[in-house]
């Protein structure tokens, strides 16, 4: 009994995908599937004996009724060397980035492919970058038969314009900052054990030890000096040549005393030195600049137009079609466009029937129709059937890709100002000020104590508590939006985010919710008859009848007989009895109304009012905009037409801050005129459209549905679905900066805590060795609590 | 006591053999990925089971759907 009620559970889900089943679903062996895409991937799989694939998750596929690209360009001798990351004349080694990668079915799946074909010889995965490394015997097998491949078992690789022509970035830094954090840990735990006895006391035979102790720790502390902490004497002299006093000067300056002054004590024996305190210093302050490092490596948010463009474009010449890549591609050429590919190049359309959707281009919502002879810009899906076109320009001087050669995009965007950056400049002049004033008041009485205050007072002011408490908050907050599918591009957004006065809105895509649109009745339907409605309408693939099946949510019911369907126009059946027709105007018979597309309903001859879909908003945005908008000033900026207005209106502030029908650089100059009025512009945008404008702003977010589709380049990308958290991560990210003030104040009690003994020239070893670390861990658990502790407050954990 | 001075060197070249341990682990790219291996352990078992000869999978299966 049990077991049935299980298996008619699991019977109205897809057994690759986990989609609801149409009203027939495509059978193989015992097992239902939505799409004949569903089917045939579990069919290849059973086939190679790989069906443990559905044994470690339940449903562990991915939807397979989107359309597939064509590799016929990966034949292309230039672009598969460019994308192998190593090849000779047998072997092939190819690094493939696949966003449907999401469990560990898909990891054993993509590690067994040398079941499918014994010459793929190895493919490992790396599981939180997505990428799949595989090694290939190319006598036997070509880079597109390995792409087809993975494409026929669900796992299409998405190869972009980006990968050709930006190299592999290998993550050497990163390696090599560890390296050097597992170096001063090393030294900092020996020179720990040796120095305790000297501070336990040692007797007058034992002063050999002490020797011998102060020796070995002068030995470990020169790799800590000169390779771990290398880098910020490199930094403060760098910065001190071009008169910046950063916080690594008087970091660089308290290290280089320590080791100075503790070599003069080791050497005339007349003190145990300061190593475990440099040792303990270096280390810490690597850690903080880990944690500050630490960036998804598998977000990419340097994205422009080259990884949204395909790699290659089918190209015809005297009735030959072939692939060229697209920076091959001129003036004059004729090229094939298929359904669902992009139009990568400024052309006239020669032949065929051009439906384009550039809602990512433009912004527009629509879907634009093109007569033979028009000129199609860039940047557009074609929606129908294969085109053929012309090229007007080569791709890098179309309408869409001109704005990426404007001045914004030339040079590096300003460095974001800290607030350690800021406060570590009066902090070092502060320090040497007291340390002058310790040495003067103990010149004219005491030569040695003199010496002995300055180098103290450098040494216990050396701000690593300041220096730490920057980066563990951020790296705090940056998992606390991680969790929260706001993903930055570095902690030091987080400081400009608590900056921000001025909000921009991009419409399409970004306020309105471009999967789930709304329909709105005109006329009556009784639920019985939606429901006919709603049977009908999900046996067809049209993007129009799945969202009014998404729209009804009504599970299905009847079985439809006499379907028939006139692709693009209307489809009709036989439902529960009744004859029912839905469609456009012209498939019923009617006079074509003016806006938006409708879906007319005729119910046994009876007509019986029409759906009509509509731009919805983002859940929650009307709340979002009034608490928005209570200390923050809020601009719209669409490329859209203006027929959404009047909606629009209540949530902005004047009617002067709503502009439509806006260029990708009219954007851009719009968020610069902003800026000259000294506001900090957010801007929040996602198309290509936006690439300007989220690059000129203080903060650029790219709102997007699926982090792994492309997003244009930004300094943030917030998942659409917690686009209502917006007003919590701007408050969180102004308590982040109060943290990071209240850790600075903790830190300097301590500093003052230590220069009392220091300007008395009292500051021994053991004291320094304690105050160090002890000002450090409380920094650590103040900041990360604390930032625990607002997220809790802003409803963020 | 003069010991001491001998178990310290060894104790430090003891250190040092794992300092370079890690050395080699981290150059040889064994710290990039930290995650897919453990998952890639728990699929060991399940491996046996495909080399398995074909005809004992099939019985399998058929005496699975009599038990439905």
């Amino acid at each position: 009994m049990m077991k049935e009620q299980i298996k008619s559970a699991v019977a109205t889900q897809c057994f690759h995908c986990g989609d609801e089943l149409p009203a027939r679903p495509f059978p193989a062996d015992d097992k239902k599937f939505c799409c004949s895409g569903c089917r045939s991937v579990y069919q290849i799989l059973s086939k190679h004996q790989l069906s443990s694939y559905y044994a470690y998750n339940d449903v562990p596929g991915v939807s397979q009724k989107k359309s597939r690209q064509h590799f016929d360009y990966l034949d292309e001798p230039t672009v598969a060397t460019e994308l192998a990351d190593y090849a000779d004349e047998r072997l092939t080694v190819i690094t493939l980035f696949i966003p449907a990668v999401h469990c560990s079915s898909c990891i054993w799946l993509l590690e067994h492919l040398h079941q499918f074909n014994p010459a793929i010889l190895q493919s490992r995965i790396d599981f939180l970058k997505k990428q799949v490394s595989i090694t290939f015997n190319n006598q036997q097998l070509s880079l597109r038969k390995v792409a087809e491949l993975l494409t026929s078992i669900g796992y299409e690789p998405l190869i972009s314009l980006q990968d050709v022509v930006k190299k592999q970035q290998s993550d050497h830094s990163e390696r090599n900052l560890i390296t050097k954090i597992a170096v001063a840990g090393f030294c900092f735990g020996n020179v720990m054990l040796l120095s305790f006895p000297d501070y336990f006391g040692l007797s007058a035979f034992e002063q050999n030890f002490r020797n011998f102790f102060g020796w070995i720790n002068l030995a470990f502390a020169i790799p800590v000096l000169l390779y771990s902490g290398r880098d910020y004497f490199i930094s403060a002299w760098t910065n001190l040549k071009n008169g910046v006093v950063n916080l690594d000067f008087p970091l660089a300056l308290g290290i280089a005393v320590m080791f100075i002054r503790s070599v003069a004590e080791i050497v005339t024996q007349s003190g145990a030195g300061f190593i475990d305190t440099l040792c303990s210093l270096v280390f810490f302050l690597l850690i903080g600049k880990w944690m500050q490092q630490r960036t998804y490596h598998y977000l990419s948010f340097e994205r422009d137009f080259r990884s949204y463009f395909p790699v290659a474009v089918t190209c015809i010449d005297q009735g030959r079609e072939f692939p060229l890549p697209l920076n091959e591609l001129k003036t004059g050429d004729r090229i094939l466009i298929r359904s669902n590919e992009i139009i990568p190049a400024d052309a006239i359309l020669l032949k065929g029937e051009a439906k384009l959707d550039f809602s990512f281009v433009t912004g527009e919502a629509m879907a634009v129709d093109k007569v033979l002879g028009e000129v199609i810009y860039a940047g557009g899906r074609q929606l129908k059937g294969a085109i053929e076109l012309e090229v007007l320009k080569p791709v890098s001087q179309s309408y869409l890709t001109k704005l990426w050669n404007n001045e914004a995009f030339a040079s590096p965007k300003d460095p974001i100002k800290t607030f350690s950056g800021r406060a570590s400049k009066y902090f070092s002049i502060v320090l040497l000020l007291v340390a002058t004033l310790a040495a003067m008041f103990w010149l004219p009485t005491d030569l040695n104590k003199a010496v002995a205050s300055f180098t103290a007072v450098l040494i216990i002011a050396c701000p690593c508590a300041l220096a730490l408490s920057s980066p563990f908050t951020l790296a705090a907050v940056l998992s606390i939006f991680d969790r929260n599918k706001f993903y930055l591009k570095s902690t030091a957004v987080i400081e400009e985010l608590a900056r921000i006065d001025t909000i921009v809105f991009d419409k399409t895509g970004t306020i309105t919710n471009p999967a789930a649109k709304g329909f709105e009745l005109f006329g009556e339907l009784s639920v019985g008859k939606q429901q006919l409605v709603s049977d009908l309408a999900r046996n067809s693939g049209h993007p129009l009848s799945r969202e009014l099946v998404k729209a009804l949510a009504l599970h299905p019911r009847f079985p439809v007989n006499h379907y028939r369907e006139q692709v693009g126009r209307g489809i009709s059946g036989l439902v529960n009895g009744q004859k029912i027709r839905l469609g456009s105007a012209a498939f019923i018979g009617l006079p074509e109304l003016s806006k938006g597309s409708a879906v007319h309903i005729v119910i046994d001859g009876t007509y019986y009012g029409y759906f009509l879909s509509a731009q919805q908003w983002r859940p929650g945005f009307k709340q979002i905009a009034l608490k928005l908008g209570q200390w923050a000033d809020l601009h719209l900026i669409s490329g859209d037409q203006d027929h959404d207005r009047n909606q629009l209106i209540p949530f902005f502030a004047s009617v002067k801050q709503l502009h439509f029908k806006q260029s990708p650089q009219q954007k851009l100059e719009y968020i610069q005129a902003l800026q000259h009025k000294r506001s900090k512009v957010m801007m929040l945008g996602d198309g290509l459209n936006d690439a300007g404008a989220l690059r000129q702003s203080n903060v650029g977010v790219a709102v997007t549905d699926d982090i792994n589709n492309f997003s244009p380049g930004c300094d943030a990308i917030l998942d659409g679905a917690s686009f209502q958290k917006l007003p919590q991560f701007i408050r969180q990210s102004r308590d982040a900066v109060k943290v990071i003030h209240m850790s600075f104040v903790i830190s300097v009690l301590y500093n003052i805590v230590g220069l009392f003994f220091a300007v008395q020239g009292l500051l021994s070893p053991l004291i320094a060795a304690i105050l160090m670390p002890l000002s450090t861990v409380t920094i650590i658990l103040f900041t990360s609590l604390a930032a625990r502790y607002f997220a809790r407050k802003n409803q963020l954990l | 006591m003069n010991m001491i001075f001998l178990l310290i060197g060894f104790s430090i070249v003891l250190a040092l053999v794992f300092l370079l341990a890690f050395f080699w682990a981290s150059r040889t790219g064994q710290n990039d990925d930290l995650y897919t291996p453990g998952v890639r352990i728990l699929f060991d078992d399940e491996l046996m089971q495909e080399h398995q000869p074909e005809e004992e999978i099939h019985r399998k299966d058929d005496e699975d759907h009599k038990s439905c």
